[in-house]
């Protein structure tokens, strides 16, 4: 099946800027679907809201545009209750980890089985470039005309921390790499994390001055190494890429499964004895 | 929590377990909740049967994610509920309205609690059926019902499910804390007993143009379960038939007119009440939940004593059953709301009878139980007769 196969023509043109990373984000997901192979009917994708969360409308499978920051736990409605389905939720960094922090700390704890790629440009674009809890120090936004001083979250850390299974993060600028992880991410039973670096030149490129989309994607390239390279250790500034957590950890839905049939046992032991009382 | 058991069918339970029963006999298989006072033991009771029954059950973090997840389960096809009290129902409003939106059944159960803030948590009030009503920001609709005795709130909350399934939209359980902890006898029904409505399905096969947000001729809205053969979209935000976002006036304005009028104009049909002694009324009672009960004691005994009183018990708050209660008011010559809050139904009340100064509250707001007594004080002081 072609790539093109899983969008929404209809849903076109797409909201996102010139330049913006999130559609070779959709791009390499389109694409690992592909890989594996996976039927439109047993994917259900579960966004927020920003501009990452307009990725669910675009694709051709069960969709559900929610609230901002709510996504995972809409989500997790839904894997509970049909363990069978691939979950996928896209997220934008505010969306995620400011006011989405706490369902994605907790679903990360549950281990629920689902993907969140958590798209992350720095800034919140679609409310026009206020700075977010990633954004980091010395950023300039229109909420930090000064710059910002909030420190930021390290996602990997934080995802860690928090229990997920697989965790990995790349940016647009390592398009292969980035395919390759979400098929990884998608196999994994459990809750994976893909923190994608993504651009921004509208909002982040212009106030900061980093250039076109292009000299923001040269920025990443240099910005990062794949974990294991021996530049890490000369230069603290310099950011892994790679997958940090690959884990076997027991799967929410499938534990549930266990305390159903454990229930299950016992009554049937209980009838046993019950039904052995009868008799003497 | 074990059930005092006096016969297979008939059991002596506290409120949240007639609530839980009742949630149970309408076909319940996914809950989602967070603790908190005096909701808990719904939860509980929950997580005891649900795992038995084939049913789902998680805690979540929080009351909105309790919210967004019965969200998700109901779009796959089950019956969906949370429970709930005031500050829960609070942070929950988000996702109340997000509901209403993409027409998701569910059903939300709040045991009120005094508030505002965390107020009273463990006593009783029914301070929240304003909030019921326009919790959630923008203009919408919603069923709000209620119940004074344990039979009623089973009978309740089977209706609850089933309305939620007709209507596709979340439907509020609301109940006082008095009838959440109070014990007494509940009968459960046998199987068929109380009619039951599922979720209504779309026979357009796959591959063919599914529109989820076409109601037929009679308003309802074919579903189709996530994970099925249609793949389509739901958003909060305004959206055409596909479910795909629009900023189209006419869409808007069609969507809006749809969400609201599908509640509103049944609202006589929703209407559901009791009433006692009513027809030659002088004195009208009106109330709900477990304040009615003492309305209902005040009746009888003004009645043994030959005074003209009568009550109209309300167990649908909303949409407000402004017909029924200005029929029932017409011959008044006094009207007394009796309620835990300073007077949400009374201000309901009085918009929809013909004579507004004819009316008046019968209140508490110590979180103490309303007994007969304060409401017959109430009538003497407006009967001119002092206390």
């Amino acid at each position: 099946m072609a790539v093109d196969s899983y969008i929404r023509k209809r849903f076109f043109p797409h909201i996102w800027c010139p330049g913006c990373g999130h559609g070779t984000v959709l791009n390499a997901l389109l694409r690992a679907i592909e890989a594996l192979g996976l039927s439109k009917n047993e994917i259900v994708m579960v966004s927020g809201i920003g501009c990452s969360a307009r990725i669910s409308g675009y694709v051709d499978v069960h969709t559900l545009h929610t609230l901002h920051g709510r996504a995972l736990a809409f989500a997790t409605g839904v894997k509970l209750s049909r363990p069978e389905l691939t979950i996928l939720v896209p997220m934008g960094d505010g969306d995620a980890l400011a006011i989405g922090g706490n369902h994605f700390l907790h679903a990360a704890r549950r281990n629920i089985d689902m993907t969140a790629i958590i798209l992350n440009n720095r800034i919140y674009g679609m409310t026009g470039g206020q700075f977010s809890p990633l954004s980091g120090c010395g950023i300039e936004a229109t909420t930090a005309p000064y710059s910002t001083i909030d420190h930021p979250f390290d996602v990997v850390e934080l995802s860690r921390a928090a229990g997920a299974s697989f965790v990995a993060r790349t940016t647009t600028f390592h398009v292969r790499e980035l395919e390759k992880m979400l098929i990884q991410a998608i196999s994994h039973r459990g809750f994976s994390v893909v923190e994608v670096l993504s651009q921004c030149p509208t909002h982040f490129g212009r106030r900061n001055h980093e250039g076109s989309a292009v000299d923001m994607l040269k920025k990443m390239k240099q910005a990062t190494v794949p974990l294991n390279s021996g530049k890490l250790e000369l230069d603290c500034g310099l950011i892994p890429r790679g997958v940090f957590v690959d884990s076997d950890k027991p799967e929410y839905c499938e534990l549930y499964a266990d305390l159903v049939a454990r229930k299950s046992a016992d009554d049937q032991a209980e009838r046993v004895a019950a039904d052995a009382r009868n008799e003497v | 929590m074990e059930a005092a058991t006096t016969s297979d069918r008939t059991l002596f339970v506290h409120g949240n377990q007639a609530c839980v029963e009742g949630a149970l006999y309408a076909g319940i298989s996914f809950y989602a909740g967070y603790p908190i006072t005096p909701s808990s033991e719904i939860a509980e009771e929950m997580s005891l049967r649900l795992p038995a029954s084939g049913g789902k059950f998680i805690q979540m973090e929080d009351e909105i994610s309790s919210m967004c997840a019965i969200i998700g389960a109901s779009l796959t096809g089950r019956k969906a509920m949370t429970a709930t009290s005031g500050p829960g129902f609070s942070l929950m409003q988000e996702a109340l309205g997000y509901a209403i939106m993409a027409e998701i059944p569910c059903v939300i159960v709040n045991v009120m609690r005094g508030g505002p803030s965390t107020g009273l948590p463990t006593q009783s009030s029914q301070g929240d059926v304003n909030q019921a009503r326009w919790g959630t920001h923008g203009d919408h609709a919603i069923i709000a019902l209620t119940a004074s005795s344990h039979q009623a709130l089973f009978e309740t909350t089977v209706r609850a499910f089933n309305l939620a399934e007709t209507c596709r939209s979340p439907v509020i359980v609301l109940y006082d804390e008095l009838l959440a902890h109070m014990r007494e006898r509940l009968i459960l029904p046998d199987p068929g007993d109380l009619p039951l409505v599922e979720r209504l399905r779309t026979f357009v096969p796959g591959g063919v143009d599914y529109r989820p947000y076409l109601a037929r001729s009679d308003g309802r809205l074919p579903m189709s379960d996530f994970g099925g053969v249609h793949r389509y979209n739901v958003t909060g935000l305004f959206h055409d038939m596909w479910g795909f976002p629009s900023t189209d006036p006419t869409v808007v304005h069609e969507l809006m007119h749809h969400l609201h009028d599908k509640i509103v104009q049944r609202t006589n049909e929703l209407a559901a009440y009791r009433q006692y002694a009513l027809e030659d009324a002088d004195t009208v009672l009106i109330s709900y939940g477990t304040p009615a009960r003492s309305a209902m004691e005040v009746a009888r005994k003004g009645r043994e004593n030959g005074h003209k009183v009568g009550v109209l018990e309300l167990e649908t708050l909303w949409p407000f059953p402004s017909q029924l209660v200005r029929d029932a008011c017409d011959n008044a010559r006094v009207v007394i709301v009796v309620e835990m809050n300073m007077g949400q139904v009374r201000d309901q009340v009085r918009a929809a009878v013909r004579e507004p100064s004819r009316v008046f509250l019968a209140n508490r707001v110590d979180g103490e139980f309303i007994k007969s007594k304060d409401i017959s004080t109430i009538i003497r002081l407006v009967d001119g007769h002092g206390v």
